[in-house]
């Protein structure tokens, strides 16, 4: 059977979904795909945009990585728009000409901005927020600019108002209705939420009728209302909502909706059955959807008719359109009939003036089920309030205790898990149902992390995150699963308990621990994690006897093992810096004792091949010739990997490698629950690849961006930013409170990244932690820090000046030989470990 | 096996929880001191790396059994059996050692 071509227009987010839906699903084979995008990039991720200007790359943008498509066999067309459809030949035309055959078509064509007919809309700084060209557009606007207006105080008007806000120019927000979000929020929300985001610097006009745009006396433009009023400002972005793009359908005669849109019956499909329109250009019931997750929805369903051949149970029945973001760091929450239109619907409403805090619930006429919500300053409650809205769960007698702070330690009026029905969705992003998460605990997954790995709940805008966590424990506990988070048999705490136990109590050695809440005698897994506790919150000499049991072999010996039993070696060179002479040393030394040496991954040199005796007298002609230890040997701050920035180069914005070198001589020697390495660049070209890193610092014009929880290695992760354009004395601050967060609450061999994927509440609760000092730890935390850099010393300058400690170095404790089953080969000419076979011939072939 | 007893080193030459490696008898044996001054001796070579390099191992207890954590691949070796608890087919020699005074010596 020949392979049925399906050819999508369009490749926004939900034109990639579909194309995401296919690819993953069992029918794949069967189709060829081909894909249009009138943009000159491929699908990226316009629900983050803003994030363009918080130093995020197109690239960081996109939905799949370039070469997916190409990877996976679908054919795709950049910058090339459909401008016809020949419905006889079944064939869509291309700008350019190109004709291509199509069996089933989809129509993925989004919308369009709204801009309104007010004279002088046209005008060379009046623009649209929609596309990354846009974006470029406001950013070259905005380099002139000292002031900046957006038509339209909607969703998106109010994140547009942070783009201008973020270029530091005068942002106002120029609304038609007498409040901001008047689709999703109430008088008393909308009230709140102006007044919260005037206090941000964003000028906030509401009931403003613009009639035209002038040129301006101090400004570019002047506005002039209805009301008499005028506004003086350099540029103009609308966003006075959107309509769906319609144009090519319109041309062909698919029906449309009287006022625009695509009609679409519940498979998505248009008035011609071969052809289905799906998200924000498709016209339901009436109704244009202009958020992703019913546009993810649609593609499932136009999917999922196309590969049963009709016979799908999956059908589009309308979406909930309830919301929960954080605008210009005000959350704010709007849940189904939010304005309480329905007749007989009752309200009640929780202001906390002094903390801006506006809460409102619409109820049904006999109390009983939640109607909507509003949530401004404050959204915890988001998720518990959407159960009851979704399901139909019935309310708590006193429905206002739902909104009403819990006091005086009285239990929150929280929904327990075990109330919602298995077909709940928990997570909208990715249509993640109770039952789906429950499913996954059955099969298995126990943790947070392991979870999300299963089902990709709570991966997308991360609200859920709380109610998955509650979701999956109270699913363990109804399968009699008892989470053993035990470090091991010799304790029964957690890592981040013995940490706790360790510096309350005051506990110096390992030992005194066990005496205390252990028992047994300790084995490889709780020494090395108690020996690293210990060197975090005291940081006392590894080699001192009552901590060096407790030590990894790296550990002990302060050197890597290697597999023939050898070690290696590896100097500190802090930022990768490295003057001649010592490099000379370092060559000098390597051939003295034939080491085989390798450039590392973090900018260093390693030396290969050291038999234990050996160390000491090797670390005595480094640390002679000024060297310190690099702790490659030990989980605690590896390296700080930098490029050479502004100093040398051209493009460079401030000083890099300078920083670097100044953040690894801060950090040395911190021991930690897993090894950590920083990254810092100098500009946005990002040679440092900080982004991959635990803790990632970039260069901006105005400061430093700060990244954090990133990875390489087995499982790749981007870091995340965490704040913007801070100087220097404030990321260093962020830095010790992040580390040391991580350092307390991590389990043993646990990354900054997987520690991170496991933080309940993710990035906004990381940073409720280290920015807004949520816990109070703050203070404790610098502490700590300080404590750990004011008391470093080289390990190994200290060791080679105790003879004592030395001999520990030994191979035989009663004979100077040497271990005769280390043998090496040469192999481009330098030493390997010989293999079985090799160390079989006579040692004179070998050598 | 005779009543050959070899002199290794001095107690103290042992931090206590950890072991050292001697030769004995062109034999390497990793030879371990508990809290307690309890002695264990076993052979050196780990047999699944072929590495000399038990003596360097974290010592510790699992179940009640007293270990030794190859520092390679982190196999487990009971002190007084030899015995691999990942893998009952791999049994390592043991040695009898005593501590006479401040003497630590091991039977050849």
């Amino acid at each position: 059977m020949s392979k049925q071509r399906i050819v999508i227009v369009g490749n926004g987010m939900v034109g990639h979904k579909f194309i995401d839906n296919v690819l993953n699903g069992e029918s794949r084979d069967q189709y060829q795909l081909v894909t249009f995008s009138e943009e000159p990039r491929q699908a990226y991720d316009r629900v983050h945009l803003t994030e363009y200007f918080a130093g995020r790359s197109a690239d960081d943008l996109l939905m799949a990585p370039v070469g997916y498509y190409e990877e996976n066999g679908v054919e795709i067309h950049i910058d090339e728009k459909i401008v016809d459809i020949d419905l006889n030949a079944k064939e869509v035309i291309s700008a350019s000409g190109l004709r291509v055959a199509y069996d089933k078509l989809i129509l993925a064509t989004g919308s369009y901005p709204f801009v309104p007919p007010i004279p002088g809309h046209d005008k060379e700084h009046c623009l649209v927020y929609r596309t990354i060209e846009d974006l470029e557009a406001i950013k070259a606007s905005a380099k002139d600019a000292t002031s900046g207006v957006v038509v339209g105080g909607g969703l998106l008007g109010l994140e547009a108002a942070k783009a201008l806000h973020d270029l530091e120019i005068q942002a106002h927000v120029v609304q038609f209705s007498d409040r901001l979000m008047d689709v999703q929020l109430d008088v008393g929300g909308g009230a709140m939420l102006k007044h919260k985001i005037e206090a941000l610097g964003v000028q906030v006009h509401c009931s403003k009728n613009t009639i035209n745009i002038a040129d301006g006396e101090n400004a570019r433009y002047r506005m002039e209302f209805a009301d008499g009023e005028v506004l003086e400002t350099d540029m103009i972005l609308f966003s006075a909502g959107i309509r769906p793009q319609d144009e090519l359908a319109k041309k062909v005669g698919l029906e449309l909706g009287p006022r625009g849109g695509i009609t679409v019956n519940n498979q998505c499909q248009t008035s011609n059955e071969d052809i289905y329109a799906i998200g924000e250009c498709a016209l339901w019931n009436g109704q244009i959807f202009g958020l992703v997750a019913p546009g993810y929805q649609m593609a499932q369903v136009a999917h999922d008719h196309i590969v049963t051949t009709g016979e799908t149970e999956n059908v589009f029945t309308g979406a909930d359109m309830s919301t929960k973001l954080k605008l210009m760091g005000v959350d704010v929450a709007s849940i189904g009939d939010a304005l309480g239109r329905t007749p007989g619907s009752h309200s009640y409403t929780y202001v906390d003036e002094p903390a801006e805090i506006y809460k409102r619930i619409v109820v049904s006429e006999d109390k009983s089920k939640l109607l909507g919500a509003v949530l401004v300053g404050e959204a915890e409650d988001y998720g518990t309030l959407l159960q009851y809205a979704l399901n139909g769960i019935d309310l708590p007698e006193h429905p206002d205790s739902l909104i009403l702070p819990s006091r005086d330690g009285a239990a929150p009026a929280g929904l327990g898990p075990d109330a919602l029905p298995d077909t709940a969705q928990i997570c909208s992003c990715y249509d993640v149902t109770k039952g789906d998460i429950c499913c996954s605990v059955q099969n298995g997954a126990q943790t947070i992390g392991e979870l999300k790995d299963a089902t990709k709940a709570a991966t997308g805008c991360g609200g859920c995150a709380a109610l998955v966590t509650q979701v999956m424990n109270s699913e363990l506990e109804n399968l009699g699963v008892e989470v053993n988070t035990d470090i091991c048999e010799h304790f029964p705490h957690t890592r981040q308990e013995l940490f706790h136990i360790i510096k309350v109590e005051k506990i110096k050695t390992f030992y005194e621990l066990l005496e205390k809440h252990g028992t047994g005698h300790g084995c490889d897994i709780c020494k090395p994690t108690v020996g690293s506790i210990l060197a975090s919150v005291w940081n006392e000499h590894v080699m001192d006897s009552d901590i060096h049991p407790l030590q990894d072999t790296n550990d002990y010996y302060m050197a890597n093992l290697q597999k023939d039993g050898t070690y290696s070696i590896v100097p500190r060179m802090a930022g990768g810096e490295v003057t001649p002479e010592k490099l000379i040393v370092l060559g000098q030394v390597a051939k003295d004792y034939n080491l085989y040496t390798k450039v590392t991954g973090g900018q260093r040199i390693d030396l290969f091949g050291a038999r234990a005796e050996e160390l000491p007298e090797i670390w005595r002609r480094l640390v002679d010739a000024g060297f310190e230890t690099g702790h490659a040997y030990g989980k605690s701050l590896r390296t700080v990997k930098s490029c050479v920035g502004s100093t040398w180069c051209r493009y460079g914005v401030d000083d890099s490698a300078g920083l670097a070198v100044e953040l690894e001589n801060r950090y040395k020697g911190l021991r930690s629950p897993h090894k950590i390495k920083f990254g810092v660049s100098g500009c946005t070209r990002e040679c440092a690849e900080a982004q991959g890193k635990d803790i990632g610092i970039i260069a901006t014009e105005s400061g430093w961006n700060l990244y954090v929880c990133g990875n390489g290695g087995m499982k790749p992760r981007h870091a995340d930013l965490i704040a913007s354009d801070l100087d220097k004395e404030t990321l260093i601050q962020y830095i010790d409170r992040v580390l040391m967060f991580y350092v307390r609450t991590a389990d043993r061999l646990q990354r900054t990244s997987v520690w991170f994927d496991n933080l309940e509440g993710g990035l906004d609760y990381l940073k409720s932690v280290v920015i807004d000092d949520k816990l109070d730890i703050c203070g404790d935390l610098e502490a700590d820090m300080q404590h750990v850099v004011d008391t470093y010393e080289c390990e190994w300058k200290k060791a080679i000046d105790n003879p004592e400690k030395l001999k520990r170095f030994r191979h035989f404790v009663n004979s100077p030989e040497k271990d005769s089953n280390v043998v090496f080969v040469e192999t481009r000419g330098q030493i390997r470990p010989a293999t079985e076979e090799e160390k079989k011939i006579p040692v004179a072939e070998v050598v | 096996m005779s009543d050959n007893w070899i002199e290794i080193c001095k107690l103290e030459d042992i931090v206590p929880d950890t072991g050292v490696c001697a030769l004995v008898n062109e034999k390497q044996v990793a030879l371990f001191r508990t809290r307690n001054d309890d002695l264990f001796a076993i052979d050196n070579l780990d047999p699944f790396s072929n590495a000399n390099v038990l003596s360097r191992g974290i010592v510790g207890s699992l179940g009640e059994k007293l270990v030794v954590a190859s520092p390679i691949y982190k196999q487990h070796f009971c002190l007084e059996t030899g015995t691999c608890l990942e893998d009952d087919d791999v049994k390592l020699s043991v040695y009898k050692v005593k501590a006479e005074g401040n003497s630590v010596a091991i039977q050849a």
